[in-house]
């Protein structure tokens, strides 16, 4: 018996859609609307009160980004999806669905500075903290929880060492803590990696990288699992108390499986209001639809460069998980057979001034702050980024002056490496 | 009854009973309407059902059966156990009589409570329902030996082939998926013992001809489970209003929340 229901390419291109009943539009069309009628008064108050589902407003839903949110949220293998204006506001408004203040989380130290910032200078204001362990530490996470303790956060690749999250592990570790796991798989994507079938119980992507791929939208997205019971404690009231604003109703009860993800859209959208706007959710679901055959040329482009940059003199190292010295090499085997990713880091010899040479000298290499592209992409964070810092504070970030990150793109292998042995060659003549 | 909100912790012959109400506390002068879930499910297949009806003029009771969600078990081993739990129930609220929704499984245990507990019922509302619900040997199978199969394969032919896919009824919602994860939540032994116990229940057509109360069925013609052509019996024996909805499988009320309210509600109204 064949259970098999679509696979990931077919999802990749029809989930959450089916053709315009008024004019057969194959394509998802972009319904550029603020606002939606409402049948009769008692449909309406149906909707308001979550008796019946719809369209109420385009800050709350709208029907194009409903189908990017449900595309998305099958391949990650969840129970459901809210998107969002950007990444940041997804990791925000996952936060602020289930925390409050007097409220704590631990975090993987190797996650974006954005990530960073939220957790350390922002949410602090809110009275919610973080504490901030290595990715492999696992004992030091299990020492990090306290009473107050309520979310784990980490990022499959991490950033910038490329870490990869052994995401069973602390996934089992934040379950003892009767606390869900919330994984940025930004970097992996769904195609690569799928958190919740390892045990995590919440994704979230920046849209803006891979899964959008061209660099021309921003969004975000929170996927809810479906997979963790929040009536096991008292620790989420949110989702387990009467809720007022819905005369009463306990998320939890009343939609099981989807409570995070109805209250995230229904309180977070509504109240928070950073929506993605329905030609932003076009723009991204163009990119959705060829993401494994992008991913499987992103990889392989990337292995080539990783060899390339392996036989040159003028490397002293490489953080990827390809690389056979990496400390995840094994794990990455396991957890990510079809790659880990695009996105490297390497050390050029010379330092400061080595990398500011062979950023100057690179021409398909487009020099900028960003990551998963269709366009390669490059940054010396020692000459842009963190200039004003001095060696020993960049050495205290965890980023060296010798550090260059590359987002490997989808060019010509050739050219690529074409590229890079020409400003490699003058980052030496310095 | 102890009452929280809109939350109801019952005991049923000693074991405590998760109930979820719909969003609005019981109240004695509104008729009582209680929702049974299917095999491997629980109350919150009936989330938005449960909801429009509590705002609909009803007193909703979903409960999760015993050995389901929070609600103590062990679960019943058949139809007939099922159907005297749900007697134990509805007097368990101080109501005297309820309309019964049953869906699936718990369509059965319905129409053999309203056979053998005549005074307990005042209205019966089938949903993917036949008269007999054999279960696929693989499935059985599978769900015998816990294998996650089982839930693939209840997956699989609960929903209309179409909806694998989506667009589900509430933005940003799957249906598939979460169709998954809420089985997950169900200890694979008592799935495996409703599958049976929906299989063994032979007495569908001699039950339906005790039903004296009024009686509705909501059928889907893409249902795999329970296809329509095996109710067409039961329907004569009960007599029953018949209403097949379009491009809709077994899980109807996630397939098709809104055409499934509207139904209930103009039957239930009309009752």
């Amino acid at each position: 018996m064949d259970p098999s229901t679509p696979r990931f390419d077919t999802i990749a291109l029809h989930a959450g859609h089916q053709p315009d009943s008024d004019f057969g539009a194959r394509a998802v069309p972009i319904y550029q609307t603020t606002s939606y009628l409402f049948p009769d008064v008692e449909h309406a108050a149906g909707l308001f009160n979550l008796e019946r589902q719809g369209h109420i407003y385009t800050r709350i839903s709208n029907p194009t980004v409903a189908v990017l949110e449900e595309r998305v949220a099958a391949l990650e293998g969840g129970a459901g999806a809210v998107c969002t204006a950007s990444g940041q506001a997804a990791l925000h408004l996952a936060v602020a669905t289930i925390l409050s203040a007097g409220d704590h989380i631990v975090c993987s130290q190797s996650v974006y500075g954005g990530t960073r910032n939220l957790f350390t200078q922002t949410l602090p204001r809110f009275g919610i903290d973080a504490t901030f362990v290595p990715p492999r530490d696992h004992d030091g996470m299990r020492a990090a929880v306290n009473e107050r303790t309520k979310l784990f956060v980490g990022e499959t690749l991490g950033n910038p060492g490329l870490e990869v999250l052994d995401v069973p592990a602390v996934a089992a570790i934040a379950h003892e803590a009767a606390v869900p796991l919330l994984i940025d798989n930004t970097f992996a994507t769904p195609y690569l990696f799928r958190p919740i079938d390892h045990g995590a119980d919440l994704v979230l992507h920046s849209l803006t990288k891979f899964i959008g791929g061209h660099g021309v939208a921003l969004g975000g997205i929170v996927v809810d699992g479906g997979t963790f019971d929040w009536e096991a404690t008292d620790k989420f009231p949110t989702l387990t108390e009467p809720y007022p604003s819905y005369h009463g109703l306990r998320f939890a009860e009343d939609f099981g499986t989807q409570a995070f993800v109805t209250r995230a859209r229904v309180e977070g959208l509504r109240d928070f209001g950073a929506a993605m706007a329905p030609a932003t959710a076009f723009y991204l679901l163009q990119g959705v639809e060829t993401l494994s055959l992008r991913m499987d040329r992103h990889v392989a482009n990337a292995l080539a460069v990783i060899e390339y940059l392996d036989a040159h003199e003028a490397v002293s190292w490489i953080a990827h998980p390809a690389v056979a010295s990496h400390p995840d090499h094994a794990l990455a085997a396991r957890l990510l057979p079809r790659g880990a990713g695009a996105i490297l880091s390497f050390g050029i010899k010379g330092g400061r001034d080595a990398g500011r040479l062979f950023i100057e000298q690179l021409g398909v290499f487009s020099h900028l702050a960003n990551v998963g592209d269709a366009k390669s992409l490059v940054i010396h964070p020692a000459s842009t980024t963190h200039a004003t810092m001095s060696a020993d504070e960049l050495e205290a970030a965890g980023i060296g002056e010798d550090l260059v990150r590359l987002s490997v793109g989808l060019e010509d292998i050739d050219d690529l490496l074409s590229d890079l042995a020409k400003a490699l060659r003058a980052s030496q003549r310095g | 009854m102890r009452r929280s909100g809109a939350e109801v912790h019952l005991t049923v012959n000693g074991k405590q009973v998760r109930a979820a109400t719909g969003g609005r506390p019981l109240e004695p002068d509104r008729p009582l309407l209680l929702l049974i879930h299917g095999a491997g499910q629980d109350h919150t297949v009936w989330a938005l059902v449960a909801r429009a009806l509590a705002h609909g003029g009803f007193s909703v009771l979903a409960p999760d059966l015993p050995g389901h969600g929070p609600s103590a078990g062990p679960a019943p081993t058949s139809v007939e156990a099922y159907a005297e739990w749900s007697a134990d129930l509805i007097e368990a609220t101080g109501y005297g009589a309820a309309h019964i929704g049953g869906h699936s499984m718990g369509s059965l245990a319905a129409l053999e409570l309203a056979a053998t507990r005549p005074e307990l019922v005042t209205s019966l509302v089938l949903l993917g329902t036949a008269a007999t619900m054999p279960v696929h040997p693989e499935l059985q199978a599978a769900a015998d030996d816990g294998e996650h199969l089982a839930i693939q394969l209840i997956t699989l032919w609960g929903f209309a082939s179409h909806t694998h896919l989506g667009r589900h009824p509430t933005p940003g919602l799957t249906l598939r998926d979460a169709a998954v994860k809420l089985m997950r939540r169900i200890d694979p032994d008592v799935i495996a013992s409703d599958l049976r116990a929906s299989s063994s229940y032979a007495k569908a057509l001699d039950a339906a001809a005790l039903v004296k109360c009024p009686s509705l069925m909501v059928l889907g013609d893409h249902d795999l489970m329970t296809p329509t052509q095996n109710a067409t019996a039961l329907s004569a024996a009960l007599e029953a209003s018949t209403v097949v909805l379009p491009q809709t499988g077994h899980m109807m009320m996630l397939e098709r929340p809104h055409e499934v309210i509207d139904t209930m509600v103009d039957f239930l109204r009309a009752t």
